[in-house]
């Protein structure tokens, strides 16, 4: 995967969950990170779009498992 | 994305904003100043929400947000305002004020009014935000049937009424409605505008009724207007509004929070009621004290004299509806006036001019004793000024002002200034529209007091660095240009042609410098010229001259000590200056007094000659780190 995406999500994690000292993995999921519940998950999707200048439609944002699934789906919007 | 999008008026936010955040939330004095500093910079939305969690947390704290004001929101919507609080939380504090927010059920608007019990009439807020978009209204197209487009608006409207009675009855808060952004999507075309009962025509006009009803405690918030200037297109985002019922484009969050904050601001006083302009390359192209009256670039004709005179005629509409401009300039001033009274393209006379500080000192100083002059406190400021580092100087010195940044596009210093909203106010008197003329026609110009202090400190924050060389082939010709441009710093005002400089480069009786100074806003570029003569055991120094740009950050002494430097070197055992006035440079009379100089001479004609023995100097610069090179090779 992508370092540059890697770092860059952090990020994105560590200010949509207000905690700078929280590291995501790729197998990482709703159920691991305290506070990911369904409005947590919107500002997480605006905050990604926002942080890589990229577009989701609404759909692509409910079939993400894990985070994983959501680098892949950054670094194939990002490949167009 | 837009500039408008991006508060561009605002400057960057601090590399260290995040620590500064975690400062203040464990801080044991009050923090609402540093707050509001913090919340003076652009934020996007990370960094709104970061904000917002120190305010909520501080809010806990008796006087912890000190001295911000106290202020309930309470927002009700068709549409999720969950992501939007916290932009509005530390936005708020940009303009002074320390908010809360209650939210309204989710679509429940006319429950939150009705309900005596609901959430927002418990809360006694100071104002509720009703943010309805067009989707709550009832307003469907209804092509070519003006009747029943008449009786939907007359419905909405009324709806809109019964909000408004029921928050009035059951909380006492005031109602801010705001416009509706119209959908881009119209499925006439054209037409869409002509046709009664299109979306078009029904939220035009239901906008036109909005704005003469929201009168006296009611508020109105022009969303419509600002959905538009940013772009409908862009505004409008369906798959937000499908996918979480997000009412516009979440780009558009903080210049929308800032919408509200300018309105609650000026419902709580804090709308500024002065303007501070700067001159040259402010209101003027160039600079009086070097170009004249003739050089400066001004008036219709030509594209940049035109952008000096699109902003004067925005000042002067500012000082129409009620705001007293003062300016604020470094030059002399009866040079400064000059244009005030002669230039036939000056839209701006001197009896625009409340207080007029033309002079030396820095502008904190200056700034400080317009605020007395005027009796407004000097969070009523707002600066304008094209160079960064005095912007930079005020907003650190005196963080109460507001000093917009400015573009390079002198034809866009005017939308800047506006679409900042310094001067928001949620009404307007005849007292308003005379309030300028009772500053009328003096142009006073004001004793300062004392010096403000800080000065050195920011100086040293701006990470100067000089750049010492004697003259070289490759600066030949911008050292030429200085020694027969510079009039106000200029010791003599001895011009040289590009030949004599040439030869000056070789003769080994002479000691030359150019000197270049960056600093933390860039590159300025050759900034100072020195040339001097070796007579004896003497230096005579023949020329020094300087840009009057980097006035007041000390080069002088950095300059200095290197003159002294390189006489020490030769067996140098003094230094002879001389000053001989010309109707500009009266700046530089005391120019040698003030760098340990003693007067051994002065002649019928005004000139004086100074000396400094060199075994008594002492260095002087503490604050410039010091380059130097001999030739052209290292680059500055």
């Amino acid at each position: 995967m992508d370092k540059n995406i890697d770092a860059r999500l952090t990020q994105v994690f560590r200010d949509v969950f207000a905690n700078d000292s929280l590291n995501v993995l790729p197998q990482h999921s709703a159920k691991n990170i305290a506070g990911w519940d369904s409005l947590a998950h919107i500002s997480l999707m605006l905050a990604v779009q926002r942080a890589f200048r990229i577009r989701f439609s609404a759909a692509e944002t409910t079939q993400l498992d894990n985070v994983g699934a959501l680098m892949a789906l950054i670094d194939s919007k990002q490949k167009r | 994305m837009s500039r408008l999008s991006e508060l561009s008026w605002l400057p960057a936010a601090p590399g260290d904003f995040a620590e500064r955040c975690k400062l203040a939330v464990v801080a044991d004095s009050p923090q609402g100043a540093e707050i509001r500093k913090l919340a003076s910079h652009f934020l996007d939305e990370a960094k709104l929400n970061r904000l917002a969690r120190v305010i909520d947390t501080l809010s806990a704290v008796p006087g912890a947000l000190h001295p911000l004001m106290p202020f309930r929101l309470a927002i009700t919507s068709n549409a999720t305002t969950h992501f939007l609080t916290p932009s509005l939380i530390a936005t708020a504090a940009r303009h002074g004020i320390a908010l809360q927010c209650i939210e309204g059920g989710f679509d429940q608007s006319m429950q939150d009014a009705l309900d005596p019990l609901s959430a927002i009439n418990r809360a006694r807020p100071d104002a509720v935000l009703v943010a309805l978009d067009y989707r709550s209204l009832l307003l469907q197209s209804m092509p070519g049937d003006a009747m029943e487009a008449e009786r939907a608006i007359t419905a909405a409207m009324s709806q809109l009424a019964r909000i408004r009675d029921g928050f009035r009855a059951h909380c006492g808060a005031p109602c801010i409605f705001q416009t509706l952004a119209r959908p881009p999507e119209a499925s006439f075309g054209s037409l869409e505008l002509a046709l009664p009962g299109t979306s078009r025509q029904m939220i035009d006009e239901l906008n036109r009724r909005l704005a003469s009803t929201a009168r006296g405690p009611d508020l109105l918030l022009d969303t419509a207007a600002l959905a538009e200037s940013v772009g409908l297109d862009k505004w409008n985002d369906p798959t937000l509004w499908n996918m979480a019922k997000i009412p516009f484009s979440d780009m558009f969050v903080p210049i929308y929070a800032e919408f509200v904050c300018r309105l609650i601001g000026a419902m709580r006083g804090k709308g500024r009621r002065c303007l501070i302009l700067d001159l040259d390359n402010t209101l003027w192209g160039g600079l009086i004290g070097e170009d004249g009256l003739a050089g400066i670039v001004l008036g219709q004709g030509d594209a940049t004299g035109e952008a000096y005179v699109g902003l004067q005629r925005a000042a002067l509409a500012l000082r129409e509806r009620g705001i007293v401009l003062a300016v604020c300039s470094k030059n002399d001033d009866a040079v400064a006036r000059e244009p005030f009274r002669n230039h036939p393209d000056m839209v701006l006379r001197e009896d625009h001019i409340a207080v007029f500080q033309a002079n030396w000192n820095d502008k904190a100083t200056n700034i400080q004793a317009i605020a007395r002059a005027l009796s407004l406190g000097l969070d009523s400021m707002v600066l304008l000024d094209d160079n960064p580092a005095e912007r930079g100087l005020v907003r650190e010195i005196l963080p109460e002002v507001a000093v917009p940044e400015l573009p390079d596009d002198p034809a866009l210093f005017a939308r800047t200034l506006l679409a900042g909203g310094y001067f928001e106010s949620i009404a307007f008197s005849t007292e308003d529209r005379s309030r300028a003329d009772a500053y009328r026609g003096n142009a006073l110009r004001v004793a300062l007091q004392e010096r403000a202090p800080g000065i050195e400190a920011y100086l040293r924050s701006l990470n100067m660095s000089i750049d010492f060389r004697p003259f070289t082939p490759a600066g030949r010709s911008r050292i030429a240009q200085l020694i027969n441009k510079s009039n106000q710093f200029n010791l003599t005002t001895r011009r040289y042609t590009e030949a004599e400089v040439a030869r000056l480069e070789t003769d080994p009786d002479c000691f030359t410098l150019q000197v270049r100074l960056a600093d933390g806003f860039g590159d300025n570029g050759m900034i100072c010229v020195v040339i001097c003569m070796q007579i004896d055991d003497a230096y005579r120094i023949d020329a020094w001259l300087m840009s009057c740009r980097v006035l007041g950050r000390m080069v002088e002494r950095a300059v200095l000590d290197e003159i002294v430097r390189n006489a020490q070197h030769r067996g140098i055992v003094k230094l002879i200056g001389i000053y001989a006035p010309t109707e500009r440079n009266r700046l530089v009379e005391d120019h040698y007094i003030n760098l340990g100089f003693h007067r051994v001479e002065s002649t019928d004609d005004g000139v004086t000659r100074w000396e400094l023995a060199i075994d008594e100097y002492a260095p002087r610069n503490s604050i410039i780190a010091v380059h130097r090179s001999t030739s052209d090779d290292a680059e500055p």
